[in-house]
């Protein structure tokens, strides 16, 4: 298992095919914050997202902040929500705005391997709970769209040393969640036997 | 008919306790549970397990150093009372000045408000509802104190609830296989490695009562009776053979303990439940005696 830094937005899918699923990132640049409601009004409700994604890392979460004034807003804790209730809109992301990371806790159903496989796309793992560091690792919100979404809003951040984050689905059809699932069933089938 | 009121000073320490123990619970994480991971850490195998397991250290370290959150979920507020039967406050005062604490630190922190409306999914305010904060009683008896256990319950290990009313031909083993396919079933959604809490017979509501009363206990804490208290061992050890391991990416560290709260039940009844908390176990505990003083508890 190889460790990489990758810089967001990306422009050279090459960035995005040298990671193999169990390897380590370092993510710099800048990540955006999403969330349910703000993925619901893009598909859902139809309406173009106010912000450019396209080569972009997605983050499923939804901040503590304090606000400072019109559209500016100081970081409390910033953590991370679980992915699955989201996968639906993997596809729609990566083929219509060129979203090329998504990035969560808890991992991506099997129905996300083909759309990432076929869009040149990754799912990042980071540590469910580890908001306090996490926090840390973001310098700034640097713009907000979407307020009346609070806190689901579209967030942009920018991020220094952020993760450690592990690929969990690769751009080549490679999922660790799909891996362990099925060896853990093999191993629930062995263990029914012998209860 | 004269009315009596509720003695302040008392409402006040309620107010306070609660306002305290949420925050309190959120930001500082007990010793029993930082000496699970710490176990755990030193034991997992996996490449992949080990990492998660030291970031999550590392986050308690620095949730510490920063005086912020463990993790960004408030969670929704849920309390234990224990109201001895000559505690001075009514459960119905006590649960108004419970429900002010939480109200009051969400504000002042202040911290993310989590609580929405069912239907229309709209904000009802500071961690504040209907039927929100949830809070559970117990009535003690030849006592005077009050005991408020505070469970701040995130959404991503509540999510992972599950129920089966097993028949009584199912047996243990249809206890054990249900707890397993959960637990498997949910894989990295929960945040593995966290406390397993089962709630066995009873009905079907209050086996998951019994479910989350057993995500309360301090980890690693058994079940009195020796029959329940094997099962919570075999679990475990069950559990962690699967593999799931540490956020699901794969490990020797799947669960840091299974608690085990059980019920006597109907002859044709065999319900199970299951109810997990995540690896950051959110809980704080206070005493309050009729006299108003305040004790914060940090083992409870």
């Amino acid at each position: 298992m190889a460790t990489h830094e990758v810089a967001f937005p990306v422009t050279d899918a090459a960035e995005i095919l040298k990671l193999r699923a169990g390897d380590e990132v370092i993510v710099q640049g800048h990540i955006i914050g999403i969330r349910d409601r703000t993925q619901i009004r893009i598909f859902d409700q139809g309406i173009e997202p106010p912000m450019d994604l396209s080569g972009a890392f997605l983050l499923h979460t939804a901040p503590n902040v304090r606000k400072l004034g019109p559209g500016r807003y100081e970081k409390l804790c910033i953590g991370t929500t679980t992915s699955a209730r989201m996968v639906r809109f993997t596809e729609g992301l990566g083929s219509q705005y060129g979203v090329r990371a998504i990035c969560g806790k808890g991992g991506f159903p099997d129905e996300a391997i083909e759309p990432m496989q076929r869009l040149g796309m990754v799912y990042f793992a980071i540590v469910g709970g580890a908001a306090a560091l996490e926090t840390t690792q973001i310098e700034e919100i640097e713009e907000v769209a979407w307020e009346e979404l609070m806190p689901e809003c579209l967030w942009k951040f920018r991020v220094k040393d952020f993760g450690p984050l592990t690929v969990g689905i690769d751009a080549h059809g490679g999922s660790l969640y799909h891996d362990v699932q099925s060896r853990a069933h093999k191993k629930l089938e062995e263990i029914y036997a012998r209860l | 008919m004269s009315v009596a009121l509720a003695p302040n000073h008392l409402l006040d320490a309620v107010e306070k306790v609660a306002a305290h123990l949420y925050v309190w619970a959120l930001k500082d994480i007990p010793q029993d549970l930082r000496d699970a991971l710490a176990d755990a850490a030193g034991r997992e195998t996996s490449v992949t397990g080990q990492r998660v397991l030291q970031t999550i250290l590392r986050n308690v370290n620095v949730a510490e150093e920063e005086k912020n959150l463990v993790c960004q979920d408030t969670g929704i507020a849920v309390y234990y009372c224990k109201v001895g039967e000559h505690f001075p406050l009514h459960p119905a005062r006590i649960y108004a000045a419970l429900r002010e604490g939480t109200e009051r630190a969400t504000v002042e922190h202040p911290l993310r408000s989590n609580t929405v409306h069912t239907l229309t999914r709209e904000n009802t305010g500071p961690n504040v509802g209907f039927r929100v904060p949830i809070v559970h009683w117990d009535f003690i008896p030849g006592w005077d104190g009050l005991d408020v256990k505070c469970v701040p319950k995130g959404s991503g290990s509540e999510n992972m609830s599950f129920l089966k009313m097993c028949v009584p031909a199912d047996g243990v083993t249809g206890i054990k296989m249900f707890v397993l396919e959960s637990i498997v079933g949910a894989g990295g959604k929960p945040c593995p490695p966290g406390i397993v809490g089962v709630g066995i017979g009873g009905s079907a509501d209050y086996a998951m009562h019994l479910a989350k009363e057993a995500i309360a206990r301090p980890v690693g804490t058994h079940n009195p009776d020796p029959l329940v208290a094997q099962l919570e061992g075999e679990l475990k050890d069950l559990l962690n053979e699967t593999g799931v391991g540490p956020m699901g990416l794969g490990g020797d560290v799947t669960v840091l303990s299974v608690h085990v709260e059980h019920a006597d039940t109907h002859m044709t009844l065999n319900p199970v439940a299951v109810n997990y908390q995540c690896w950051a176990a959110r809980r704080a505990s206070a005493h309050v005696s009729a006299d108003g003083s305040i004790e914060y508890e940090r083992d409870a």
